[in-house]
């Protein structure tokens, strides 16, 4: 039997609203996910630090609040910090193009406009988590 | 194997690898487990079982946070349930336990049942070993919480908290003896709700009608986990029945007890899974389906023959 996709969700920054995110977390649970869900106004400090002890696959930020281009990056830093940067970092919030393109050239691995059907994120993650097992089994 | 170096130096994302390694049941765990369980091992384990929503999670968080302040260190095991039809879980467990941040005392790794029952993992005990020999001073666990009575923890926990709410009222009435069973310390959590009060002198009634007025009594403490209020109070009811269990002998009785269930589960299971392999491999059920079939033989006699081609002369039983 192959290991559980664990993936940690969290809110980031000042906004105070969950229930987006706590639909794609109950969507990646009946997708078989193993999901650990932080809460509200998650510093990329405590982000980090949860991925790191719960040993997730991905970590799902979702950022409404407009701070995405600062707090993207910092999330990445902080992963840096602890050297789990392979984990792979995914993200949504209200952006542009442009911007998803800044933020992927500083290690978001991928972003998801607002709107995405869940179905898609949640393939994305498969996607990308089997990959990844796939190249470090190689290794 | 670098990765164990790596954890013996202190590197937290190792230990959280090994504790995957394990949780997975990948190949080899068992080795990096027999290796792990002769290094230098101190907690102290204490278990948090009650109701869901009954405020264990928050409770750990504001137990935690006092004891960290002390400079202990502080492994936490959460476990919530895995859904049954797709195996995926939702572990929120996290969201209480916010203040938790100190990563250089605290980590917390979140566990899901996986088809367990008794209110833990099947890998929570060697988890539990895993943070020991990491160095923790402190192991918490929260069960899962679904509302029934969760035995597995008193094999993993030296001293164990139940927590109830004012309205577990029915709850206690159905399980009493049981509850009385896993308890060494209850809890009555959201103080601020009606009825706690009569709840803890209810509770204080039934205690002392069990142990009487010779052994020792730890009287149901009152939190409001939310403010803080009476965290204190447990943590030193914790604490004084920590000094408690070991003075008088019982926390080595109830850890060697642990030991050999553990050791004699492991035994077990190895033996009922090659004791199926074999029976298909022989076909032996076949023949006597067969038999079962055309009324040479019935159920009974059929199991003391299998029984006995296995077994005899091997055991007692035979
Ligand atoms: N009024 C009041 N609410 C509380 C208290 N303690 C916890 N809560 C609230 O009760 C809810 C459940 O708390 P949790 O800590 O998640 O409870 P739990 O027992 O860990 O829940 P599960 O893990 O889901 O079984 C949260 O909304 C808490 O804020 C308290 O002392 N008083
Ligand atoms: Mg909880």
């Amino acid at each position: 039997m192959s290991d559980k996709i664990r993936v940690l969700l969290a809110k980031a920054g000042l906004d105070g609203h969950d229930r987006g995110i706590k639909v794609i977390a109950a969507a990646m649970r009946d997708a078989g996910f193993e999901v650990i869900y932080t809460g509200l106004r998650q510093t990329p400090e405590m982000i980090a630090e949860a991925a790191l002890q719960e040993d997730v696959d991905a970590i799902g930020v979702s950022i409404l609040s407009g701070a995405h281009m600062t707090l993207f990056p910092l999330i990445y830093k902080a992963m840096e910090a602890r050297k789990c940067t392979d984990i792979i970092l995914f993200g949504g919030g209200i952006m542009t193009e442009e911007e998803m393109v800044i933020l992927h050239s500083q290690g978001t691995d991928k972003l998801f406009g607002p709107g995405t059907p869940t179905p898609d994120i949640i393939a994305y993650v498969k996607d990308v988590v089997a990959r990844k097992r796939k190249s470090e089994k190689i290794i | 194997m670098a990765l164990l170096d790596d954890f013996k130096r202190g590197d937290r994302r190792a230990l959280s690898k090994i504790i995957t390694h394990i949780e997975n049941r990948r190949e080899g765990y068992r080795t990096i487990l027999a290796q792990i369980s002769r290094f230098e091992r101190k907690a102290f384990r204490i278990g948090i079982t009650g109701p869901p929503g009954a405020g264990k999670s928050t409770l750990v968080d504001s137990l935690v946070a006092k004891l960290a302040n002390t400079g202990k260190k502080i492994g936490v095991v959460a476990i919530d349930p895995s859904s049954p039809f797709t195996g995926g879980a939702l572990l929120g467990d996290r969201v209480r336990m916010q203040h938790l941040a100190d990563k250089d005392k605290v980590f917390i790794r979140s566990m899901a049942s996986r088809g367990q029952s008794g209110g833990l993992a099947a890998a929570t005990r060697d988890v539990i070993t895993v943070l020991d020999a990491f160095g923790m001073d402190l192991i918490i666990i929260e069960t899962v919480g679904i509302g029934q009575i969760e035995l597995d923890i008193i094999e993993a926990c030296d001293t164990v908290v139940v927590i109830l709410v004012p309205e577990s009222g029915d709850m206690i009435q159905t399980m009493k003896a049981g509850l009385m069973e896993i308890a060494d310390i209850f809890c009555v959590n959201k103080i601020d709700r009606p009825g706690a009060d009569r709840l803890v002198s209810y509770l204080n009634n039934m205690i002392h009608e069990r142990l009487g007025e010779f052994s020792q009594e730890f009287p149901a403490v009152g939190t409001n986990a939310v403010s803080g209020l009476g965290v204190d109070k447990l943590s030193d009811a914790i604490s004084r029945h920590r000094d408690y269990i070991v003075g008088n002998g019982m926390f080595e009785q109830r850890r060697k007890r642990q030991l050999k269930n553990e050791i004699l589960s492991s035994v077990r299971d190895r033996i009922v899974k090659d004791l199926d392999h074999m029976i298909d491999l022989d076909g032996q059920f076949e023949s006597i389906s067969s038999k079962l079939n055309s009324g040479e033989t019935d159920p009974y006699t059929a199991a003391d023959e299998i029984y006995e081609h296995y077994f005899r002369g091997r055991l007692v039983n035979g």
